[in-house]
């Protein structure tokens, strides 16, 4: 997908991978419109991109509030045009330190599924309409190793992340006659926030930096007319 | 005949009346059917505009109530608007009070918004162009954080922003739901590819319904912004040039294909811009050959619209068909092809 002058909407865009593939994208030539709930950290990042002679708009919203996405999708079109990529990078892990299953209240894990699995859905029906309409257009899915194994205390981001990844696969069994490209990527270990709240004991020094497996990411959404529709990509051992 | 007061749990299965242009019959059907009724080679047209959060409360500088109606961002980034003063939704629009009398430089602010008059309208005092004093990047969040859809005074709940949204809506350009789409679900938009039909899109910035000033909603529909793609201008024209018909979701996408056309000599090709033309009895078509539009009242502008594409009689006919089976109308209603 040639990213030039193309609008692009990232959630989960104000630290981490998320932020890191904003700015990939926006290197790439991409509109980018970037969400996060915390409004200070992502003005940050968008200021940042446009430091650096790219086009990115902050637009401050929760995506696991229903009265927000709408508001994230209109303002994102508004700003960048119509939305021809979606990356769902925003992620909650729940309350940490993580607990077992049986210590888990059910309102977190409700919490959890909200923002990462029904708030992406919530996001892609809204955007991915259009594309359907255009025949053309692409939703990337962040996942992690987490959807597929399963580690203790590791549950209610667990099963979000497994349910993401098999909602992924059924917007592909659904709208690739139509056109519209969907993956979800496992980005792997990486050295950030998120991973110190979840392992605060890890060695930083065996983790990838979120740079490095955006940039991988962006080589995947450059070559996504390449990947089986559907597909879940793993970018593996630290870069 | 009644409004729907609200959408339905199953678009599928809401009342579609077929007006046949060719035979002159009518015919009962459900949304569902709709992909029957269309031949292999037609392309069906539908307008991708999101609705705006187009209604903003506020007060003027003095603290008086005052609702500001979005009607869309013009060139350059002011944006045309009707003013109302105070009341809500529950309140008809043609019972609400005018605005306080306003001119260029009077400040509105409406919570974290702000923004300035620039010029009212000669037509109507309510009529005004406003610029936003928040740069773009910071408006438009705040416009969705603060705006609602427009309100219905006939809806039985104040209506949220998923209510009014197309199910392929894309760039949010219309102040109100362009809803001849509304109840389009992708079983239908799907089914009728599968049956060998195009869908194709414009953007086109339906306008406000209803501004509740007699000499203003005389002189709707105010000039639109409107976009015709290249791909949609190739489908008609591989339609046309195949037999096919070229069926207009809503009023909006006849004004957007129509207007492109005459700016081209009446041949449709990819462009942007504003259209004035207003579609009624008399006038020849020269893209569009059949409309799918909702139930709509006897002199209703939508209406005489109606008599550019059918004769009067079958129209006549229609109607009371309508009134007798109980068809809904309004935003939620019900349906009507003519083709």
């Amino acid at each position: 997908m040639d990213l030039k002058g193309r609008g692009a909407l990232i959630t989960g865009a104000s630290k981490g991978l998320g932020a890191a593939l904003a700015e990939e994208l926006a290197r790439a030539g991409a509109r980018v419109a970037i969400v996060a709930r915390g409004a200070g950290e992502l003005e940050q990042v968008a200021r940042r991109i446009r430091a650096a002679g790219f086009e990115a708009h902050a637009i401050p919203g929760d995506v696991g509030d229903k009265r927000a996405v709408h508001g994230i999708a209109g303002a994102a079109a508004a700003l960048v045009g119509p939305i021809e990529l979606l990356v769902h990078a925003a992620s909650t892990l729940g309350p940490t330190p993580l607990r077992l299953l049986l210590d888990t209240e059910c309102e977190d894990l409700e919490a959890v599924l909200q923002t990462n699995l029904v708030g992406p859905f919530r996001l892609t029906k809204i955007v991915a309409g259009a594309m359907a309409l255009r025949g053309s257009g692409l939703v990337v899915h962040v996942s992690s190793d987490a959807a597929v194994a399963a580690y203790p205390r590791w549950g209610a981001y667990s099963v979000s992340k497994a349910a993401l990844d098999h909602l992924n696969r059924m917007w592909a069994a659904e709208l690739s006659s139509e056109g519209v490209r969907f993956f979800s990527v496992d980005p792997g270990e990486m050295d950030t926030q998120m991973h110190a709240a979840a392992m605060p004991e890890a060695d930083r020094s065996a983790l990838a930096p979120p740079r490095d497996v955006a940039r991988r990411i962006a080589r995947m959404v450059a070559d996504a007319e390449r990947i089986e529709n559907g597909a879940r990509l793993q970018i593996g051992e630290a870069a | 005949m009644k409004p729907a007061t609200w959408p339905r749990d199953d678009a599928l299965r809401e009342r579609l009346l077929h007006l046949d242009l060719a035979s002159g019959t009518l015919r009962d059907a459900r949304i569902a059917d709709l992909p029957a009724l269309l031949r292999e080679g037609d392309v069906l047209v539908v307008n991708d505009a999101a609705t705006l959060p187009a209604s903003l409360q506020g007060r003027t500088d003095q603290g008086a109530p005052i609702e500001a109606r979005l009607v869309g961002e013009l060139p350059g980034g002011a944006f045309r608007a009707v003013l109302f003063g105070q009341g809500d939704w529950r309140t008809p629009t043609e019972h609400r009070p005018p605005p306080p009398a306003l001119g260029p430089g009077d400040r509105l602010s409406f919570g974290e918004l702000s923004a300035a008059v620039l010029r009212s309208s000669p037509v109507s005092p309510r009529l005004v162009e406003l610029r936003f004093e928040q740069p773009r990047d910071q408006l438009w969040p705040l416009l969705y954080r603060l705006g609602r859809p427009v309100q219905y005074s006939y809806a039985k709940a104040p209506v949220e922003a998923w209510h009014v949204q197309v199910p392929y809506a894309s760039q949010p350009w219309a102040a109100e739901m362009p809803s001849a789409g509304r109840p389009l679900r992708w079983e239908v938009l799907l089914e009728a590819r599968r049956r060998g039909v195009a869908v194709a899109s414009i953007t086109h910035a339906a306008g406000l319904s209803s501004t509740g000033d007699p000499i203003l909603d005389a002189a709707l529909p105010l000039p639109e912004r409107f976009a015709v793609p290249a791909a949609t201008a190739d489908a008609v024209a591989r339609a046309h040039a195949a037999g096919g018909r070229v069926l207009a979701v809503g009023t909006t996408v006849v004004r957007a294909l129509e207007g492109a056309a005459l700016r081209n000599g009446g041949r449709l090709a990819a462009s942007a811009g504003e259209t004035d033309l207003v579609v009624g009895p008399g006038y020849r078509p020269a893209v569009v050959d059949g409309l799918l539009t909702g139930v709509h009242e006897k002199g209703a502008s939508h209406y005489a619209l109606l008599h550019a594409f059918a004769p009067a009689g079958l129209l006549e006919r229609a109607h009371e068909h309508s009134e007798r089976g109980g068809y809904l109308t309004h935003e939620f209603g019900d349906s009507w092809l003519l083709l």
